[in-house]
């Protein structure tokens, strides 16, 4: 594409947005939207609905592998960090206990376990899902603001290889919207 | 305060929903609301729109001023050194590791309500958790002051942490004192961060309604730009089962480690196996109380009864009433253990903890409060009464406060009489710990006023289908 062409091209959109009443509604029509054969496309809802991210074909996160390695790592750390400092780097006798006494080394390794699980699911979690975000584009549409009061949405966007404006429409204006608005970028 | 004015006093809207529900079928949620008034209603407070009721001035305001006594026992305190308290010797831990102990205790019942009854399906949690784990936070802010200020040299405290240091000595991690600060830590980030995870949506709520530039500012940066996308709730969804998940054994192992402080050294009537569970389960106790403490002005001031219902309290009262018994029965275990083990010195420091020593009447008190009084639990009148809940609450307050001051105070009688000693705080220890609950007071009516105070997501999921919810709190199956 020549910058040439751009100013008079017209105004690039994100996808196609529809809004719905209840989440069943959201529900059904990313079931007919997989359906159809669109892919890349998201739901949005005020409060988690597990339908609608099987319907997108997401059904499993990361999250939980993300927390199960990071844990491991916390722990052998903790673990390993606890016999080098006490029993290697400065080796202190207590009460004669052998240095490597790694019965009395459990509660920080647990510990240090926990703490870098959690830390790494949250972080995970930003990380994946592309947060903090300043801007994203759904933000644009005026009636998305009560995507976090009581509507839920279903944006088709314009990366599929299967969108079309006029046909994507069609279709979401036949899944019994309240309002439909493209999406500018 | 026996009869609860209902919501619709707050002056400005009414937050009902036009069309007309049936009530909830469990009583979990009162009122008539869908998705934008139950939003709405919580959300308010946050945004200012609903009118500061007159009791957040009064609490504010008693809690700023009693946090002076922080800032005037702390600076005392590094003026002179911890010989302004009354510790001594024997008597080496005082009021400041009571006060850590009831205060860490309190904190636990935060993580109990949002960890503990979300993988147990206790669909109650979901009205508390948020205002419990606010309570969690500054419980432990409060409690982690107290050890680092008896140090007596605070400004060395990163020495507790393995920081590479220039003279090469490593903290002693065979120690339940080196276990706890691990321990601490690790519940105040974990719990911070829960907390956090949790109010994510809510701030998203905030920035979507905020009447200002400002607000939406600040509450857009907190919200991070969440837009409640399908694929970002089920990976957050997950990471809220998983940190329940560790949350919970991580509330045990904490309390676990406090009592090792005690547990693990030779002092009879502290070197017991029953301390762990025995902790454990006066910390659900006194956490308990603080949240019927907080509900019922919340209730009271906020009109907050359409979510915190009877029934909520109620559930509470009973949670209160049966780690309650489990205290007593620690109690019980402690004498019989010390009669029927035939110990010389385990039975004379009992009979000296009870009934011949100088602090008898400190025992005698903590029975009253923690076992006697809690027995009118029993009767569901009392459990639906706030004020009698209230007052019941306070008496496990005062109650799970002598506890530990008993423990510590078994200092005074030690193998050896030669090396008897008494022990009294000074009111200087007497005013670091009422700056700690000005510290809280204030904490917490800040947290009212300017974040939700309820979780509005997760209350909306929790709506009945009608009403345009999903029916109760689907994290435990939805979680993938």
């Amino acid at each position: 594409m020549s910058a040439t062409h751009d100013h008079d091209e017209t105004p690039k959109i994100f996808g196609v947005m529809a809004e719905f009443e209840t989440a069943d509604q959201l529900i059904d029509a990313t079931r007919a939207a997989a359906a159809e054969g669109y892919t890349v496309m998201d739901g949005y809802s005020p409060y988690p609905v597990g339908e609608v991210a099987d319907a997108l074909g997401f059904p499993r996160s990361e999250i939980g592998a993300v927390m199960f390695i990071g844990g491991l790592c916390g722990a052998g750390f903790g673990f390993l960090m606890q016999y080098y400092l006490n029993g290697i780097d400065y080796p202190l006798n207590v009460a004669g206990k052998p240095f490597f006494s790694w019965p009395q080394f459990a509660p920080i390794t647990w510990e240090l376990l926990v703490l870098s699980a959690a830390l790494s699911g949250v972080i995970g979690l930003f990380a994946l899902c592309g947060l903090p975000q300043p801007y994203h584009p759904v933000f644009n549409v005026p009636q998305f603001a009560r995507a976090t009061r009581d509507r839920f949405f279903l944006c088709i966007e314009a990366e599929d290889p299967k969108f079309d404006l006029a046909t994507v429409k069609a279709f979401l204006g036949g899944m019994n919207p309240a309002s439909i608005a493209e999406v500018p970028e | 305060m026996a009869t609860m004015t209902p919501s619709t006093n707050l002056g400005t809207k009414l937050y009902e929903a036009d069309t007309k529900f049936p009530p909830h079928p469990e009583g979990l949620v009162e009122g008539n609301h869908n998705l934008a008034t139950l939003g709405d209603k919580i959300a308010d407070v946050s945004i200012q729109i609903t009118p500061t009721p007159k009791a957040w001035w009064l609490f504010f305001l008693v809690g700023l001023t009693l946090a002076q006594g922080l800032v005037a026992g702390v600076g005392y305190l590094f003026y002179l050194g911890t010989g302004v308290w009354g510790i001594n010797q024997p008597v080496a831990w005082g009021l400041a590791i009571v006060n850590f102990v009831w205060w860490i205790g309190i904190g636990h019942a935060g993580t109990l309500i949002s960890a503990i009854l979300l993988l147990m399906h206790q669909k109650w949690r979901t009205s508390l958790n948020r205002f419990a784990e606010a309570m969690t936070i500054f419980a432990v802010m409060c409690a982690g002051l107290f050890p680092i200020l008896h140090m007596g040299r605070p400004w060395l405290a990163y020495w507790l942490y393995p920081v590479p240091v220039n003279f090469a000595a490593w903290p002693q991690f065979r120690s339940p004192l080196c276990w706890d600060v691990f321990a601490v830590t690790t519940y105040f980030t974990v719990s911070a961060v829960f907390w956090y995870v949790g109010l994510i949506p809510d701030f998203a709520v905030l920035r979507d309604i905020a009447r200002n530039k400002l607000q939406r500012g600040i509450y857009g940066m907190l919200a991070m730009g969440w837009r409640g996308s399908a694929i970002h709730w089920r990976r957050y969804e997950k990471l809220y089962l998983l940190l329940a998940g560790l949350g919970t054994p991580l509330v045990f192992s904490v309390h676990t480690i406090v009592s090792f402080d005690f547990a693990v050294s030779i002092v009879p009537l502290w070197h017991a196996t029953i301390f762990p569970p025995f902790f454990v389960a006066g910390a659900i106790f006194a956490g308990f109380a603080m949240v019927i403490w907080l509900a019922v002005p919340l209730r009271q001031f906020y009109g907050m009864s359409d979510f915190i219902t009877n029934k909520h309290m109620d559930f509470c009262a009973k949670v209160m009433l049966g780690t309650g018994l489990l205290v007593s029965y620690g109690y019980f275990c402690e004498v019989w253990m010390a009669w029927y083990s035939h110990s010389q010195i385990e039975w004379d420091t009992t009979m000296q903890r009870i009934w011949t020593g100088p602090y008898w009447w400190a025992y005698w008190v903590l029975i009253l409060t923690n076992t006697i009084i809690p027995q009118f639990l029993w009767i569901d009148r009392i459990r639906k009464n706030m004020m009698a809940l209230f007052l019941i609450a306070f008496s496990v307050h005062i109650g799970m406060w002598f506890e530990r001051y008993v423990i510590i105070i078994t200092l005074s009688r030690d193998n050896l009489p030669s090396s008897w000693g008494r022990y009294a705080p000074t009111e200087w220890d007497y005013l670091l710990f009422l700056g700690t609950i000005g510290m809280f007071i204030t904490l917490f009516s800040l947290f009212v006023r300017f974040v939700p105070m309820l979780s509005i997501t997760e209350m909306r999921e929790f709506l009945p289908k009608a009403q345009g919810g999903r029916d109760g709190h689907a994290v435990m199956e939805n979680a993938k």
